[in-house]
This record gives structure tokens, sequence and C-alpha cells, in this order.
């Protein structure tokens, strides 16, 4: 960790299940990771991976029951947030912690104008008037760049664009200075042009505001833009971990190797094939006593079917949950 | 760019227009109309897969459905080899069927819930041919087979099957009548990542077999560059650029090309954080206003005064590339049919034509 500073969000040993008619699901299977200050983490993984259930469980947002946070500990600035009261959680979601969902269109209550939605946070976490409030809430329009921000105060969502309602999104999750911002594939839904703006919005925002990010997405051309460091998830499991440039040129774990080869370039060589990932991703009702990849790897050992993998570390801050030892990949 | 000798292309669009009618007030009057696809042209020739892409809303899968006629056209032609699907009666057009299908995006509202695998594939074979009940269980079993479906799984329903097994599904039905054209609408947009590349080397496969001609629709401008062999941009229903695949990825000619194309993000941290990005400002307008003039001169970072009056032709800058520009056609209204490459210096070209 740089200057040994403690990380804002220290998560260790997460692990929930979902519990259905047809038996629990493993859905989050011990997972640990931290965030550092002003850093921005990219978690990527397919869907069912359990990349967004990760960042739900740790503060509180999944509907119990199904769900249940079984073990772990989640240290916010120290403070272990799966044990406080629900009322201490409400102070800490939208102010400590905010969240940019995918779908800007679905996240925002249609009949509340956008100013009401964004004066929400601050007269209920920053303790401002409304007047204060109105005046911080054309601030944030502003800062996320939309034109004409105090006037646009009084529009309801629907007057605006899918890109646009994502600076909404995003105005009102750094409403009250969170030290933590969870980002939820906030661009997934947005056509690349408008993909493209957002990107650049928040590498304005880090650099002006340089809170911590954890940016949960399938698009590793997105990672790539944006990450300092990134944590692969496949199976409710983090499989691999590593500074970002160190992922992309030395993928260790034969999943994100796979990843990194599936996916078409933009330039360069053009492959005749696609290289692909045989078989479907796991369902996870059974015990999590085997690795989660293993029926899909190319370099599966007995091993791997019998002892799920425990993450090791192989580099500067780089490590991997596999049994299969390569050769490093670009020595 | 192709010898005379050529076959004539599959599919040829002459000026397709698709308006979606507006109704208003009190007595739902005709106040206007959506442009989904204004006057759209091109070619597809045998055994080539043309790459549609755009954002959304900018016509591609409308365009794209009207070419097998599931919306009617406002304007144009569609031949499709040699037959003008556009203005077919009803008889005639059910006829012509069997020679053009659609793979949809989403595999789940697609299929229907309640047939079983055999009774989809088999659809198409009872509602066109005349085969027995066993000559037309043999071929679901073929087409299982081609699309690498278990045959065991033919009695079985759509929810017991992933997403990219159920775009099999999908693509062994649009297979059943032998296809000469296949119509993928953003067949793997619903797609994984791992699962994509499976669903897009089947297709490769089914065409090099099959000799299938395709239109391949999407917003995934990497995947088509590895499927496509010619790509055309669409951009608030017109045809911003059509090229061949390698000279667009190379170097993109229309200002919205150049801007998509910086716009993906690449998996390479070390090429996305040297990259030059061209940021484009604003939304795309609504195709029931579109500006005046070019369809792209509100956000177009090249804009010329003449963009904002005259509508851009269409027209090819270079053997093979057609562009709808006023960049390359400036030069061509004042220097002759060639065109050129370099044409900034053009500014100064605002009057009318």
């Amino acid at each position: 960790m740089p200057d040994g500073a403690q990380p804002v969000l220290d998560v260790r040993g997460l692990k929930t299940v979902f519990r259905t008619r047809g038996g629990e699901v493993h859905a989050v299977n011990s997972v640990s990771f931290h965030l550092n200050r002003g850093e921005l983490l990219g978690v990527v993984g397919e869907s069912g991976s359990g990349k967004s259930v990760t960042m739900m469980s740790l503060i509180g947002l999944l509907p119990s029951p199904p769900a249940e946070v079984r073990e772990g500990q989640v240290l916010l600035d120290g403070t272990d947030i799966l044990k406080v009261t629900p009322r201490e959680l409400r102070e800490i979601r939208g102010g400590k912690v905010g969240f940019v969902f995918q779908d800007p269109m679905t996240s925002l209550n249609p009949v509340f104008t956008v100013g009401d939605q964004i004066m929400e946070p601050l007269t209920r976490h920053m303790g401002m008037t409304r007047a204060q409030a109105r005046s911080r809430a054309a601030e944030l329009l502003d800062l996320v760049g939309i034109p004409d921000a105090a006037k646009r105060l009084a529009s309801y969502p629907h007057q605006f664009s899918g890109g646009m309602r994502q600076r909404v999104m995003i105005a009102i999750a750094l409403a009250c200075d969170p030290k933590v911002l969870i980002a939820d594939e906030p661009t997934t839904a947005l056509d690349v042009t408008i993909q493209a703006q957002i990107l650049e919005l928040v590498r304005d925002l880090r650099a002006k505001l340089g809170m911590a990010i954890v940016w949960i997405t399938h698009d590793l051309g997105v990672i790539a833009g944006i990450a300092d460091r990134v944590m692969v998830m496949y199976g409710g499991q983090v499989v691999e971990q590593a500074p970002v440039r160190e992922l992309f040129g030395n993928p260790r774990h034969p999943y994100t190797r796979a990843l990194l080869k599936t996916i078409p370039k933009l330039a360069g060589v053009r492959e005749a094939k696609l290289q692909t990932i045989e078989g479907q991703p796991p369902i996870l009702t059974a015990a999590p006593d085997a690795c989660p990849f293993a029926p899909r790897c190319a370099h599966a050992l007995p091993r791997c079917l019998a002892e799920n993998p425990l993450r090791r570390p192989i580099g500067a801050e780089h490590d991997v949950a596999c049994h299969w030892d390569p050769e490093p990949a670009h020595a | 760019m192709r010898d005379t000798t050529a076959p004539p292309p599959l599919v040829r669009v002459r000026g397709l227009k698709i308006h979606f009618p507006i109704y208003t007030g009190l007595f739902r009057r005709h106040t206007g109309d959506v442009r989904a696809v204004d006057d759209v042209s091109f070619d597809i020739w045998p055994g080539e897969t043309l790459g549609l892409v755009g954002e959304s809303g900018c016509g591609k899968s409308t365009c794209g459905r009207a070419l097998l006629r599931l919306y009617e056209p406002t304007a144009g032609s569609v031949q499709i080899a040699g037959t003008d699907i556009a203005t077919l009666d009803a008889g005639a057009l059910r006829r012509a069927r069997p020679m053009m299908q659609m793979v949809f995006q989403d595999p789940q509202a697609s299929l229907n819930p309640r047939m079983t695998l055999a009774d989809i594939i088999g659809e198409p074979l009872s509602e066109h041919t005349t085969l027995t009940q066993d000559e037309r269980l043999a071929r679901i079993y073929e087409l299982m087979d081609q699309v690498g479906l278990n045959r065991r799984f033919a009695n079985r329903y759509p929810h017991e099957f992933s997403g990219g097994q159920r775009q099999r599904i999908g693509i062994a039905r649009a297979l059943a009548l032998n296809p000469k054209f296949v119509v993928c609408d953003e067949p793997i947009a619903a797609l994984d990542v791992s699962i994509q590349a499976q669903v897009v080397n089947l297709l490769e496969d089914l065409q090099d077999r099959l000799g299938l001609t395709y239109l391949f629709i999407s917003h995934d401008l990497s995947m088509v560059r590895h499927i496509a062999d010619r790509v055309a941009v669409m951009y608030l229903g017109r045809i911003a650029e059509l090229s061949p695949r390698d000279a667009l990825y190379e170097r993109p000619l229309h200002p919205y090309a150049q801007a998509l194309l910086s716009a993906v993000p690449e998996p390479d941290p070390a090429r996305e954080s040297s990259r030059r990005r061209i940021i484009l400002k604003g939304d795309v307008p609504s195709p029931a206003r579109p500006p005046r003039g070019c369809r792209f001169c509100t956000r177009c970072p090249q804009v010329m005064p003449v963009c904002r009056e005259v509508q851009p032709e269409l027209a090819e800058v270079e053997p093979g590339r057609l562009v709808a520009c006023h960049l390359y056609t400036a030069t061509t209204q004042t220097a002759g049919p060639t065109g050129g490459t370099e044409a900034t210096e053009h500014v100064q070209q605002g009057e009318t034509p």
C-alpha cells in the first residue's frame, strides 16, 4: 500500500448465500479486497460472477431473505459496517458511500424533479436547509457537466437523455462528498460516444475530488482505460487481482487469459478465428469446494476438482487463485 | 472495386425510407414522422457479410427488418436475388420468405416458451415445405447438429437452455429453409463475452459451409471488425460511411465514423492512455426533427457552414469507399469526380451548389 496508509475500504472473507427452494446459492464466496484512498479498483466478471452481489452485500442493499451475508468483515475507515445498526448504515449509504447504478432510467424517481433528488441526500445527511441544498445541487449539476445547471434543477428525469441521467446519478452519488463511490456498470446502458463522455467526466472528477472508486463492469476495454488496479471475478470468487498494466500484460489465471483472448481487437492483427471458452458459467448451488473454473479450464488438474484454490501472491500486488503454475507468460 | 465478371449483388437496396407517422392532439392528426430510415442505399454481394453499425436510435435495426419487409417501407426498393421485396403482394411475399431469414437479438423473447425445441425449429418446415413427419424430424436433427445442439434436447423447452444455447436455437430456426440471406440483428448483444465468441464462430462456420450472405447489425465495433467484409456506419437514419472493413478501421473518413471508432475502449492499458479520443458533445438529435443539412452537423467537430444547409449525398470518394460528407464532396464539386481526402481547406466553400 502506498505510504503505509490504511485502505479506505477493506473487505475480508465476505460470504453471501441466497436461500432458494432449489438449495443455497453461493453467490459470493470468501471475497477479500481492499481499496486505497483515491484509487480506482476495476471489478470485472461475467453475469453471475458475483461482482454486483459483492458490492450490494457490503453495504446491505440485498433483500434478506433470500440473501444472507454469512461471514466476513467490511471495514470502512476502520469500522466494520456489517455490525452497525440499520440506522447507522443508512447514514453511511449515500453519506460516506455513494452509488451509481447501471440503468439511469430506473434508478431515478420519475415523479420528482432532478433537483429534489440531488437535494435529498444533502438535507438528509448533511443537515442543510433547502436553500443551501439547492445552491449545492446546482453546483453539483454544473460539476458533472450539465449546462444551465440552476435551471435544469426543475426538470424531471424523462426530460433528460440517457447520458444526462447518468450524469445526474453521479451528481447524487457525489452530493455528500463520499469517501467511496461504487459504480455498478455505470456505462453499460449507454452508447459508446456517450460512454466516452462519461469516462472523460469520471477521469476529470477523480483529478478534482480524489475519491476512491469501485468500478464494476464486464467490459475489459473500459477497465483498461480507467482502472488503477483490477480484480477479476468468476463463480463468486476473486480469481486474480493485479495492477491494470500487470493484469493485461501478464495475466496468470487461465480464465483471465482466455477472456483477454476471446475479445476481438479494434486494431492490429485480425484473427481468422476467435478463441472461445467452451462450456457455460457455473451454477453456484454446489458447495464451493472445487475451483469454479475447472470444468472449462484448459489446464485443469485433478487437484482442481478436489480443492478450491486459495489466492496466492505471485508478484508485487499480483495474486491469483489457481493451482496451475504457468511459466511466466511474458518473462 | 470488383471485376466485371463478379456476380450481381444478392441484395440491392435503393432509396429505402421508413417513416413512422406521429399522431397528436384530440383528433389524432398526422403531425409529423419519425424518419427512422431516410434514403438508404447499399448492395450486399453473395457470400459477403455487411456490418451495419451505429448507436441506438440510428435506424440500423429498422433497416434490417425492413429488408425482410417486417416493416412496410415508405419508399424505395429492396431487391433480394432479383425480386423486389418492397412491392410483393402477400402471397408472393410468403413464397419469398424461405430465402431470407432473421436471427433476433433477444433469444429469450424470440422463442415461444410453450414450444419445444423441435417445434420451434420445425415450424418453418411445416409452414413452407411438404416434408413428411420423418423427413421433418430428420431435418430438425440435422439442423441441431449443424448449430451444435445435442439431439437429446429436442423435446426440451427454451427456459431449460442458457442464453448462448438459445441463440443457437434461433440460428437453427433461421437456417431451416436453406435461406440465402440472413439478417443478424444484434445476435450477440445479450450474451456474455465468453459466449459471444462461440456464437460468432458458429455464424462464420455456417457461412463457409452453406454459402450464406449476412447483414450483421451490431453496436460492437470490435466484433464487427472480426466478422464483416464491409461496414456501413449509420447515423440518424442515414449511412454516413460505407467502406471495406480494413480501410474503415485503419482510416475512417467520415467525422462520425472517426469519433465512433475513437470512442470504443480497447482492452490495452498502454494504448488506452496514449490514444487520441474524439469526445463528441451532446446527444443524438431526435429522428422526428432531424437537423437541416447534414444529420451530424450539430455534433461534428469539423462542421462547415455548408453542412447546416445542404444534406451531403453518399458518394464514392476513394475506390470502394462511400462517404456522405461535404469535407469530401466539396472537392468533387470543384475538382472533378475523383475527389480528395485532404479537403479541410475547403471551408470557404459555404455557398450552396
